[in-house]
C-alpha cells in the first residue's frame, strides 16, 4: 500500500527545496558546461565562462569584486578553508581565534584541527554575543582571526556583526562571517572581511559553497598548490551556476518573502505557545531571521517527537541530543542555557504557505501529548 | 543548603534525557514547597535541562555538581533544586 500522506518540508535550514531557477540553471550547465573548465577548447571555455559568470553574479549581490569570490564544493569546505588559511596568513601574530560558542561546528572543529586556540566570547539566552565583550577579546594579544556568524541557523538570532567588525578592523584582525543561515533571506551588509554563504540554504543545489575574501586579507593555503588556489580541484559547474542564478532570483523578491514568512513565523510563535503547554520559544524574538522558529517542549524526547511529526507528514529539525546520534545536545542550546530536550526547529522554505503552517499546528499538540504520555509525564 | 538538610535523592542514572527531568518533576509534584531535591544523572543533558526546567516551573536551582568518572565509572551529574511554591 502506498503512503499518500502529503509531505511538508519544514526543515529547510541548509537544505531548502531547490528553487525552480536552480533546476533550470543546472540543466543548462549540464548541457553546455559539462567540460573541465581548465581545458582550453571551446567546451572548456564555455564551462569556464559559466563559473566566471557565477562569481560575477555573487559578487554583485554581496557587494564584492568578482576576483574576491571563490566557489567551494560545500559550505563546510568553505568554512574549513577560511579558518585554516586566514589564520595561517597571520601565524606571526598568534594562534588565538575569538569566536562565540554558538558558531557552526565546522568553524569550531576547524579551529581545533589546525591547532588554533578557541577564545570564547559568551552569549546570552537569546544566543547573541555581547559585542563589547567580544570586542574586548579581539583587542587582546595574539589574535589571528575573529569569527562571528551573521545569524544563528539553529535559533534564528542575528549577531551584532557591525559592532564586532568595527572593533576587529580597528586592530587589524580579520573577521570571518558565516552567513550560511542568512544569505538569500536578509541583507548581509558589509561588516565582514571573509564571508561564507551556503547556496543549499536559499534553494541552490547541494555541491556548492561560496567564500568571499576581501582584497588585502592575508591568507596562506595549508593544502597542496592547485590551479584553483582556495579549493583544489574546483567545483561542479552545474551546482555553482545554479547557486548564482538562484541567489539572483531570491534576492529579486527577498523583501516580499521576508514579510510573508515573518508573518507565518509570528503566527507559529503565538499558536505554539497557546496550544502546547510547557513550551519555551528560544532565540531573539525581534532581531532574527524571518523564516526560523525554534522551541523546546518540556518532558519530550526530541527523536520521538520528530518521528511522530514525520509520520503525520511534517519534517522538522531538532537540536536535542537524542536526534543527533551523539550523546551531547546541541552546543548552541547548551551555550544559551535553554532547554535542550524536546527541541524542534522549524525553517520555512519559500514554498511554505499558511495552510502548511496551520496543518502543522493542528497535529503538533497531539504529537507532543503522545510523547509525554509514553514517557510517563502526564500531569507533571 | 545547610549541613543538616540532606536533599531527597532522585536516582536517574542510566536514563537518557528527558527522563531524569521527568523523574525529578514527578518527585517535585509530590513534595512540599521548600523541599530540597537532588537528581543523579549520567546523561550530560541533565546538567543543562534541570536548570532550564527549574526556571520554567518556578523552582530554585541550588547546585550543579559535575563528577568525572574514574576508570569504569561513568561521568555523573548531581543537580540540586529547591521546590518552589
Amino acid at each position: 500500500m502506498t503512503d499518500t500522506t502529503p509531505r511538508t518540508w519544514l526543515d529547510a535550514g541548509g537544505s531548502a527545496r531547490p528553487h525552480p531557477v536552480a533546476l533550470q540553471a543546472s540543466a543548462q550547465a549540464l548541457a553546455d558546461g559539462w567540460a573541465d573548465p581548465r581545458r582550453l577548447g571551446a567546451e572548456g571555455r564555455r564551462a569556464r565562462a559559466m563559473l566566471d559568470a557565477s562569481r560575477a553574479a555573487v559578487a554583485e549581490v554581496v557587494g564584492a569584486r568578482t576576483e574576491e569570490v571563490h566557489l567551494a564544493p560545500s559550505h563546510t569546505a568553505a568554512l574549513h578553508a577560511a579558518v585554516a588559511a586566514v589564520a595561517a596568513g597571520r601565524r606571526r601574530v598568534g594562534t588565538r581565534v575569538v569566536l562565540a560558542p554558538v558558531e557552526r561546528a565546522a568553524v569550531l572543529h576547524a579551529v581545533d584541527h589546525v591547532g588554533l586556540e578557541r577564545v570564547l566570547a559568551p552569549v546570552g539566552t537569546t544566543g547573541a554575543t555581547d559585542p563589547a565583550r567580544f570586542a574586548a577579546l579581539v583587542r587582546t594579544d595574539g589574535v589571528a582571526l575573529a569569527a562571528l556568524q551573521h545569524a544563528n541557523g539553529e535559533v534564528g538570532t542575528l549577531q551584532p556583526v557591525d559592532e564586532v567588525h568595527a572593533a576587529a578592523r580597528a586592530v587589524g584582525v580579520p573577521l570571518l562571517v558565516d552567513a550560511g543561515a542568512s544569505a538569500g533571506h536578509v541583507p548581509l551588509g558589509d561588516a565582514w572581511d571573509v564571508l561564507a554563504l551556503d547556496p543549499a540554504d536559499w534553494g541552490g543545489l547541494p555541491g556548492a559553497g561560496v567564500l568571499v575574501v576581501r582584497r588585502g586579507v592575508r591568507w596562506r593555503p595549508t593544502w597542496p598548490e592547485d590551479e584553483d588556489g582556495w579549493f583544489p580541484g574546483g567545483v561542479p559547474v552545474p551546482a555553482a551556476f545554479a547557486a548564482a542564478a538562484s541567489l539572483q532570483a531570491v534576492e529579486a523578491d527577498r523583501a516580499a518573502q521576508d514579510a510573508r514568512r515573518r508573518e507565518l513565523v509570528e503566527h507559529l510563535r503565538r499558536e505554539v505557545v497557546a496550544r502546547v503547554p510547557d513550551v519555551e520559544v528560544v532565540g531573539d524574538p525581534d532581531d532574527r531571521l524571518p523564516h526560523v522558529l525554534t522551541f523546546s517542549c518540556l518532558y519530550v524526547d526530541g527523536e520521538a517527537l520528530l518521528t511522530e511529526l514525520d509520520r503525520a507528514g511534517f519534517a522538522v529539525g531538532s537540536g536535542s541530543a537524542c536526534t543527533s546520534g551523539a550523546l551531547e545536545p546541541s552546543h548552541v542550546l547548551a551555550a544559551m542555557g535553554v532547554l535542550t530536550h524536546g527541541n524542534v526547529r522549524v525553517v520555512l522554505g519559500r514554498e511554505v504557505d499558511r495552510d502548511d503552517v496551520d496543518r502543522f499546528l493542528a497535529v503538533l499538540p497531539g504529537a507532543v501529548a503522545r510523547v509525554r504520555s509514553t514517557l510517563g509525564a502526564d500531569g507533571l | 543548603m545547610s549541613a543538616d538538610e540532606a536533599p531527597a535523592v532522585v536516582d536517574a542514572r542510566g536514563l537518557r534525557c528527558p527522563l531524569p527531568v521527568v523523574r525529578l518533576a514527578a518527585a517535585a509534584r509530590d513534595a512540599a514547597p521548600g523541599t530540597l531535591l537532588q537528581v543523579w544523572s549520567t546523561d550530560p543533558a541533565a546538567a543543562l535541562d534541570v536548570p532550564a526546567w527549574a526556571r520554567m516551573r518556578g523552582h530554585r536551582l541550588v547546585d550543579v555538581d559535575a563528577r568525572t568518572g574514574d576508570d569504569d565509572a561513568a561521568d555523573e551529574w548531581r543537580v540540586t533544586v529547591r521546590v518552589g511554591p
